[in-house]
């Protein structure tokens, strides 16, 4: 790196006196390039953290490829989408106010700042409203997955996880009845699955079509899907913090063709963001 | 690269062209509907490395033109890589191991795959 900004032309008494450039860097293009390589290491690890939930995604869903399936379902497609799109068009002004700041076109900075800003508070908004329904409905993790209303009985039953000792209820439960092309018969939405089996199925192990609704321990799709899209949400919250500190600093004019790393910087960051639910979307929403 | 006369061009950096964002925005958009709309036709098991290729274009356009790896240093670039390599070592050897036993471990912890 300081090959090519020793070969560069820095005006280094023109850049002494900029106020942004800190004591120990020599110019603001070393400034600028020490910045960015560390907001490249930093990206990374973000990759990394990202990777170890993306590891369990896939082991999880290898094995288990009957719950991905069937619990997909309940995940909204076109919300999914509609945000993927939001999300996109956000990288776009994120990605124009760059440049509006290296060319020290103030007023369009701001706009597309502000823009970013509406758009990662309707990528949050929209996730609200889909946590709001699984949350009503009982689609969560854990324990705590439990789908509300006169299945609620039943589906407990079926949670029970199967232990090698009790080798008798692993065989109550039919095993044909978790495979694939079954559980695929899911009803398409929650309220019918909650109403049609609300007629009191007392001892659900006696009754087999009951199973093949409903694989065992779905709560582990719901698990892995609001520990990676709450990060993700947790992320765009963290986005949003800085962006109006950007969209603060923009309207004070403090950036222009000689001072713009802090946009540059965070639009990386914000692309980032982008980039992991380009992959959390198909994954999720998109099974099948 | 469109140069105003009233634009003031940095030192340093690179300023991405529009053509290069918009560009990179519909290919986005347009790649969006095409995972989408993938989901549509059953391929089996090849769903989910189309829907993954797909996904893996995406995040290169983003990664090339809105994050100016393209115009940057390669050694950014070179970082980038080498995390996605790691993270892909991780999830393979994860992957083989768990492709390995895990499902027999636990009898009926895994019916669709080890009945």
């Amino acid at each position: 790196m300081s090959d090519s900004q020793s070969s560069s032309h820095v005006d280094s008494a023109a850049h002494a006196a900029n106020p942004n450039l800190q004591h120990h860097f020599d110019s603001m293009e070393q400034q600028y390039e020490s910045g960015k390589l560390g907001m490249w290491l930093f990206l990374v690890t973000e990759i990394l953290l990202f990777g170890g939930l993306f590891c369990a995604y896939a082991v999880y869903r290898h094995n288990h490829p009957e719950i991905f399936t069937y619990a997909h379902q309940f995940l909204d497609k076109s919300l999914g989408g509609f945000n993927t799109i939001v999300l996109i068009v956000s990288s776009l002004t994120m990605a124009m106010a760059v440049r509006a700041a290296q060319l020290g076109q103030r007023r369009l900075l701001t706009t597309c700042l502000a823009l970013t800003l509406a758009c990662a508070f309707l990528f949050l908004g929209v996730k609200f409203v889909e946590y709001e329904h699984k949350w009503k409905h009982g689609l969560l993790w854990g324990k705590n997955y439990e789908v509300q209303g006169e299945m609620a009985g039943a589906t407990e039953a079926l949670m029970i996880p199967a232990a090698p000792s009790q080798s008798g209820s692993a065989a109550d439960v039919d095993p044909n009845a978790t495979i694939l092309p079954r559980a695929a018969r899911a009803p398409e939405g929650l309220a019918a699955e909650v109403g049609d089996h609300g007629d009191g199925v007392a001892d659900a192990a006696d009754d087999h079509a009951t199973h093949g609704l409903e694989p065992k321990n779905v709560h582990l799709f719901f698990g892995i899907y609001f520990v990676m899209t709450g990060l993700h949400g947790i992320h765009v919250l963290a986005g949003i913090g800085v962006i109006t500190w950007l969209l603060i600093r923009s309207l004070r004019g403090d950036f222009g063709p000689d001072y713009f790393a802090p946009v540059d910087f965070t639009g990386l960051y914000w692309h980032v963001v982008d980039l992991i639910w380009i992959f959390l979307f198909p994954l999720l929403y998109l099974i099948d | 690269m469109s140069t105003h006369e009233n634009e003031r061009h940095p030192d340093f950096g690179h300023v991405a062209p529009l053509k290069a964002l918009f560009g990179t925005f519909g290919a986005l958009l347009v790649l969006t509907v095409a995972t989408y709309g993938a989901t549509y036709i059953d391929l089996g098991p090849l769903n989910i490395w189309i829907a993954l290729g797909i996904a893996v274009i995406k995040g290169s356009l983003v990664a090339m033109f809105f994050m100016h790896l393209w115009w940057d240093g390669k050694f950014n670039a070179f970082i980038l890589i080498c995390g996605l390599l790691f993270v892909m070592i991780f999830i393979g050897i994860a992957m083989l191991d768990s492709a390995q036993y895990q499902a027999e471990l636990i009898p009926g912890y895994a019916p669709a795959i080890h009945p």
